[in-house]
């Protein structure tokens, strides 16, 4: 059995890998990317306190629902996957009118 | 008979009128107007005098709340009416003449614009002053106070496209202010001693006051009164407005500025007789007041050469005399003489204004001259009204002025110092009156040939260029029926009030005729009870001012030798004034120039008016512009007021251009930002602690 603590300790370094990632690459296709590792960083820790839960439910209280913890990692995906989507046919059209995917330069709402 | 008088409908009556010509006025053609005017005027007169009769039978005082007006604590205001010898005087003065003066401006009015305007004001003036003087506490009182204030301004201003015009009823307004408020300070000082307005309830609770020897509350509220009655009598020190008012068209100068408003002051004063007469302080300086008005204004009456200005210096004047007469608690002396004043003051100034409209609007002396063939009537009148304020007998003025004069050398609290300048003004008055007399209506007729270039009349010059354009302003001179060139008599509109005043200003003072003339002073023990009321009645009192406090002349020793003394002195120095004004104007008139020259500094400094409106202007004008320039406006308006909202609007301008470099457009720092914001949370709670 791989302890609560190991998953959180793996999860936080994903987490963090994709806020540098965000953070440092100016190519936005790696930004999105970014984005992705850092979303599937929570969905780890959902997964672990969810499994986590289900062992030490009965101790606790016997009202929380056990799968909670797994439903709320579909509702992530989708979300992701719908912003994936969305977020894609941005750069795409972006890419068209500016022929460029580095963000500096996609700077015109600034003054 | 009815138990209630329903006195309310006196000034309403006019404040109909007033209201039908403000509101529709624009649209009646000036006879329309002029009938709306005149008969809410004259309705109201006759209403008046039925009130009158029935209060009469029914004893007065008539005294009767209508309405209450304000309620605080036991503190009460009502819209309450009060009719007793002093407001009967009043009420006629002000009905009677006020009727006629509204005939004679239909006539003089005639080819002004705005004619339903100026009837629209002349109406809304009647019902301030018939409230102010029908008032049975000061609040009321001081509304109609307030409302003729108004009413004047509005007035003086009435050729408002003319500067001079539009400055004059600025002036009054503001240096009426200025006594309004001494007034309203007496009415505060009033309300916290005796907790009422009421002129019965004050008077009441005055009447158990002994008379204060020193400075005490009496005599603080007293001054305060007066010091309001010498702004709007146009006493010394306030009294430089009233000589610009005469901006206003002559009716209005003939109504408001002579005969009516300028009165209220001494009004007020009788009124609160009760207080006055309990402070010999107050008196003396009321009588101090009027005294130094009286011969101040007088002499520079003498070296004005504008018609109406001449008359308003000769107003300001025998003000100065109603006001001596109070100040040596001769009272009803002093009511005398504000209803003969009334009478050929009015009388005066609607006869200059007929002159002026035969001549097409010159107002200056110097070219007038010779016009007693031309309009005879208005000659006729005119030298009526200057016999009559001149104190020739059988004349009003003789008896009021007269009985004014004997008062100040007999009663207690008069003095012969007094007397005398009395007396010296008296021969100004008669001299500078004949001198506009025979300026205007003898030697010959000078118009369009006047020595303006003269060099003691050359700093005049462009005053006199204003009054030329006032001219034109008055239309006169467009008409092409009242041309320059004919000097015609006015229509009989106009002459009609002339003869009923001058018939008046003959038989006013008969009224009055004193107890060594064989006569009874009807008009002293009509007012007997008003003043008696009022006087001081505790022992002490008794001691030294009883006499004086206006009990009816005949009732104190009198030595009737004196009397004639005084009354023939008064009445020599009048014919003395009248010899100099003939040999200097009719008989030598080229002397008056050489005497000018001689003494030049001299008339230059009269010319001037003393230099008092320069004074005023250096004295308290011009620092208080300053200070409101630099402190008020510069400093607390645009340095505190607006620097506060602009501060807050730079300031949140620059908080924004600070804040705005976090919004770079820089994905990447929103995204640091965020990330630093997480971690930040992040610490907090583990640092705080969670679900502990």
């Amino acid at each position: 059995m791989v302890p609560l603590a190991w998953y959180l300790i793996l999860s936080a370094i994903l987490f963090c890998l994709g806020v540098l990632g965000f953070l440092i690459k100016r190519n936005i296709i790696t930004i999105f990317m970014s984005i992705e590792l850092m979303l599937n960083a929570v969905n780890l820790t959902f997964v672990a306190f969810a499994n986590y839960w289900n062992q030490h439910a009965v101790a606790v209280s016997d009202k929380i629902v056990p799968l909670s913890g797994q439903v709320f990692v579909f509702f992530v995906m989708v979300v992701a996957a719908a912003e994936a989507a969305v977020g894609l046919a941005i750069i795409i059209a972006v890419f068209r009118t500016r022929e460029t995917l580095n963000v500096d330069r996609v700077n015109l709402l600034k003054l | 008979m009815t138990d209630t008088l329903h006195l309310w409908v006196i000034p309403l009556l006019p404040l109909a009128g007033a209201a039908i010509n403000g509101l529709f006025g624009r649209r009646f053609n000036n006879a329309v107007v002029s009938a709306v005017a005149l008969l809410s005027t004259a309705a109201s007169f006759a209403y008046a005098l039925w009130a009158i009769t029935q209060a009469l039978h029914m004893g007065l005082p008539y005294n009767r709340s209508v309405a209450t007006w304000i309620t605080a604590g036991s503190f009460s205001a009502p819209f309450g009416f009060y009719l007793d010898q002093l407001s009967i005087v009043m009420v006629l003065v002000v009905t009677g003449v006020g009727f006629l003066i509204h005939v004679y401006s239909v006539g003089y009015m005639a080819h002004e614009g705005g004619f339903y305007r100026f009837f629209a004001y002349l109406n809304l003036f009647m019902f301030f002053m018939l409230t102010l003087v029908l008032a049975n506490n000061y609040l009321l009182m001081f509304v109609g106070w307030e409302g003729v204030g108004l009413a004047s301004y509005l007035l003086i201003g009435f050729f408002f496209l003319k500067d001079s015009a539009a400055d004059a009823g600025k002036k009054a307004f503001i240096v009426n202010r200025i006594g309004d408020f001494a007034f309203l300070i007496g009415m505060f000082l009033l309300i916290k001693h005796f907790g009422t307005l009421n002129f019965d309830g004050v008077f009441k609770a005055v009447s158990g006051m002994p008379v204060e020897a020193g400075w005490g509350l009496l005599t603080i509220i007293a001054l305060c009164l007066m010091v309001g009655a010498t702004g709007k009598s146009a006493q010394v020190p306030l009294y430089v407005w009233l000589p610009d008012a005469m901006e206003g068209p002559t009716p209005v100068s003939a109504l408001i500025h002579a005969a009516t408003m300028v009165t209220a002051g001494i009004y007020m004063i009788a009124r609160s007789n009760a207080i006055f007469s309990r402070s010999p302080h107050a008196l003396e300086v009321v009588a101090i007041i009027g005294c130094i008005t009286a011969i101040f204004a007088a002499t520079m009456g003498m070296a004005q050469t504008d018609i109406k200005r001449v008359l308003a210096y000769s107003t300001v004047s025998q003000l100065g005399y109603m006001f001596l007469a109070c100040g040596v608690a001769a009272y009803s002396a002093g009511i005398f003489h504000l209803m003969t004043h009334a009478f050929f003051k009015a009388l005066l100034f609607l006869g200059a204004g007929s002159v002026i409209h035969a001549l097409g609007g010159e107002q200056d002396m110097r070219r007038m001259g010779g016009l007693w063939k031309k309009i005879p009537w208005t000659h006729a009148v005119m030298l009526t009204a200057t016999l009559a304020i001149a104190g020739i007998p059988p004349f009003a003025g003789f008896f009021s002025k007269d009985e004014i004069l004997g008062q100040v050398f007999s009663s207690p609290h008069g003095s012969k110092v007094l007397w005398v300048i009395g007396v010296i003004t008296a021969g100004l008055t008669s001299f500078y009156m004949f001198r506009l007399y025979f300026m205007t209506f003898h030697g010959e007729l000078r118009l369009g040939k006047v020595d303006i270039g003269e060099e003691a009349h050359a700093t005049t010059a462009p005053a006199h260029a204003g009054h030329g354009a006032a001219a034109h302003s008055h239309g006169h001179g467009d008409d092409p029926a009242h041309g320059h060139g004919g000097v015609h008599e006015s229509p009989w509109v106009m002459l009609g009030p002339l003869v009923v005043l001058a018939i008046g200003s003959i038989v006013a003072g008969w009224v009055g005729i004193p107890a060594f003339m064989h006569g009874s002073n009807n008009f002293g023990q009509f007012l007997a009870p008003v003043i008696k009321s009022g006087a001081p009645t505790s022992p002490t009192a008794m001691e030294h001012v009883s006499e004086a406090a206006g009990q009816p002349r005949e009732e104190q020793p009198e030595n009737p030798g004196e009397e004639w003394a005084l009354a023939s002195t008064s009445v020599v120095v009048a014919l003395i004034g009248l010899l100099i004004a003939w040999y200097l104007y009719k008989k030598r008139p080229e002397l008056p120039a050489r005497i000018t020259a001689r003494m030049h500094g001299i008339y230059l400094t009269v010319l001037h008016k003393y230099y008092i409106d320069e004074g005023y202007g250096l004295l308290f004008v011009k620092p208080l512009l300053a200070l409101s320039t630099v402190v008020f406006w510069r400093g607390v308006d645009q340095g505190i007021i607006d620097g506060l909202v602009n501060g807050a609007g730079s300031a949140s301008k620059g908080i924004g251009g600070e804040l705005r470099r976090m919004q770079s457009g820089n994905i990447r720092s929103y995204a640091a930002w965020v990330a630093l914001g997480g971690a930040a949370v992040i610490a907090y709670m583990i640092w705080m602690g969670v679900g502990k």
